[in-house]
């Protein structure tokens, strides 16, 4: 086939142009996919009832609570140490050698596999620090998994902070602690509250790694302490998801549809935030 | 109470220890998969474990070849690159030299959102409407088999492959398109021989990176990939990946220290031996690009 430069290049753009809506339209079916399946099941039951064998009488009620309980305490861990860790890599540690091996360190392990980390949990806080298959073992586990995630975006968030701003603050006398939690760290901000919302969505689908530091599937019942057993509501959703009964596909799809709005909205207000926060910076 | 001075060391110390966390991770994760792993080996030799090609561990008789595992995690890697890969690198190309900007306002936060579904959601539709959809083609097709995951998979690892090549054909110097432009090609000439070269070891990196992201992938092989570890080359049939026995074992009741919860550990070290391999090789394909600039 012998095409001429003008149908050559229209070709090559139409192909383009194929591959790219695949990701558009992979994106409404699926969701299609799960509304269809899940809108019948939208009752307030969903909400109010624990696990169960029948379908009917089955909710995710363990489930949100464990979530709600996991990703409270996984922020409490996680976000002081991981801005603390990006203002070290950004303002402290970079010229030294330490800071350049803690800055490989932390690209390798946004690439370690989540299930590697729910190993580590397992040996770590469920059976050395004696944890068991609680809450706190496993927000601890999600914290060390997040944490590459806060400390990259704190890290971008501040570098974007003018060095007018910096060097003003400097010239005034001020020590370098008040440098940057007074200034640097509150025009960061806007990127690293950014950077947090986004790993803690993150963190609310996960599922491998809980399984692995022990929660539970099957569980009728409310945590009322870090110290207790819990499931969350990926792992009720793959509960559902393989056993063979139709009803169950369906009352897991409606608690996809649960966990997506919950995601989505996540992702919305860290989307809005970033918005207003380069708007801001640009004045 | 305390000098500014103090304060300011005080500050700088605890913001070091904080850092310090990241590498206490590191050797976290080394310890604690190495200490079981050597218990393991102590039991199975590891020739035996990386060459046996029979994996069953929870059946009597036992055997411990890891082999199938490796390869039912190899055919998804395979599968699902080969269904991201061109298309990453595709809409990558288009949104940095076609789309316009309200196409671009619809494909890159449909890209967003499909990195931020969880795992588990793209398990429920590979097993609810992809397989199901692959059985009308291919009617002999398993309820649980690698294709339906990998198809997921590949979807999964899409927005990483479009954005980093994305990013890539966007830091290539402008003069260089300027320049095919100016000497006549057309947008394919300059996308194919100049852009996409010039990119080259950028992209490259970007599809390690994915494949390394697909090795370690679970929910979705474990839910819809099935947990039949065997040597098979057909993606019809049912398979297990690393990543799903440890889900596998995990979801039973196995007895700490028994030889079912040491391989969860052994199979671990593979599986982050595997992940860490290809990220360094990442690194190192985008150190040389550096270096040739």
């Amino acid at each position: 086939m012998n095409l001429s430069k003008k149908n050559q290049e229209k070709m090559f753009k139409f192909i383009c142009l194929i591959f790219t809506s695949f990701a558009v339209i992979s994106l409404v079916v699926l969701i299609w996919h799960i509304l269809r399946d899940g809108y019948e099941w939208l009752r307030p039951e969903l909400f109010t009832e624990f696990q169960s064998r029948f379908p009917r009488k089955a909710g995710i009620k363990a489930g949100v609570f464990g979530t709600i309980w996991l990703i409270s305490l996984t922020a409490f861990f996680s976000i002081p140490l991981g801005i603390a860790s990006g203002i070290y890599l950004e303002e402290y540690g970079k010229k030294g050698k330490i800071g350049k091996i803690i800055e490989v360190n932390v690209t390798n392990l946004a690439g370690v596999p989540s299930i590697v980390y729910g190993l580590l949990g397992l040996a770590l806080f469920v059976r050395l620090l004696d944890f068991g298959g609680s809450v706190l073992s496993g927000a601890l586990t999600l914290s060390l998994l997040i944490m590459p995630i806060i400390i990259v975006t704190t890290r971008e968030a501040i570098k974007a902070v003018p060095h007018s701003i910096k060097y003003a603050a400097y010239s005034l006398g001020a020590r370098k602690y008040q440098v940057v939690f007074g200034h640097v760290l509150p025009t960061a901000m806007p990127g690293i509250v950014t950077g947090i919302i986004l790993a803690l969505a993150r963190a609310i689908g996960e599922t491998a790694p809980l399984i692995i530091v022990g929660a539970l599937a099957y569980v009728t019942f409310i945590p009322e302490s870090p110290m207790d057993e819990f499931t969350v509501m990926p792992l009720q959703i793959y509960n559902w998801a393989s056993r063979p009964q139709e009803d169950f596909h369906k009352l897991a799809a409606s608690s996809i549809v649960v966990l997506l709005t919950i995601t989505f909205f996540m992702n919305f207000v860290a989307v809005l935030i970033r918005s207003r926060g380069q708007k801001r910076m640009k004045l | 109470m305390f000098s500014s001075r103090s304060i300011d060391k005080i500050v700088s110390s605890t913001l070091f220890l904080c850092g310090l966390l990241s590498i206490l991770t590191t050797i976290g994760i080394i310890f604690a998969l190495s200490k079981e792993s050597i218990t393991f080996f102590s039991k199975v030799p590891v020739w035996e474990f990386l060459l046996g090609t029979s994996w069953a561990p929870l059946l009597e008789p036992k055997s411990f070849g890891v082999l199938p595992l490796v390869l039912g995690t190899m055919m998804v890697v395979f599968i699902s690159s080969i269904i991201a890969i061109p298309t990453g690198v595709a809409t990558a190309i288009y949104l940095s030299e076609y789309a316009s900007n309200r196409v671009k306002n619809i494909i890159r936060p449909s890209l967003e959102i499909l990195a931020g579904i969880p795992t588990i959601v793209y398990g429920y539709v590979a097993l609810t409407l992809i397989t199901p959809a692959l059985k009308i083609l291919f009617p002999e097709i398993e309820i649980f088999n690698a294709l339906s995951a990998s198809f997921v998979v590949g979807v999964m690892i899409l927005p990483m492959i479009s954005s980093l090549c994305y990013d890539a054909l966007r830091a290539v110097p402008r003069d260089l398109r300027e320049g095919a432009y100016a000497l006549g090609g057309n947008s394919f000439d300059v996308v194919a021989k100049i852009m996409v070269p010039a990119a080259a070891s950028r992209i490259l990196a970007a599809f390690i990176l994915a494949i390394s992201r697909a090795i370690g992938e679970t929910m979705a092989v474990t839910l819809a990939a099935g947990a039949n570890p065997q040597l098979t080359f057909s993606p019809l049939k049912s398979i297990q990946t690393m990543t799903s026995y440890i889900v596998q074992v995990s979801l039973g009741d196995t007895p700490v220290g028994g030889i079912e919860y040491l391989t969860c550990f052994a199979v671990g070290s593979l599986l982050f031996v595997m992940t860490l391999l290809m990220n360094s090789l990442s690194q190192v394909v985008l150190v040389r690009f550096q270096k040739i600039k």
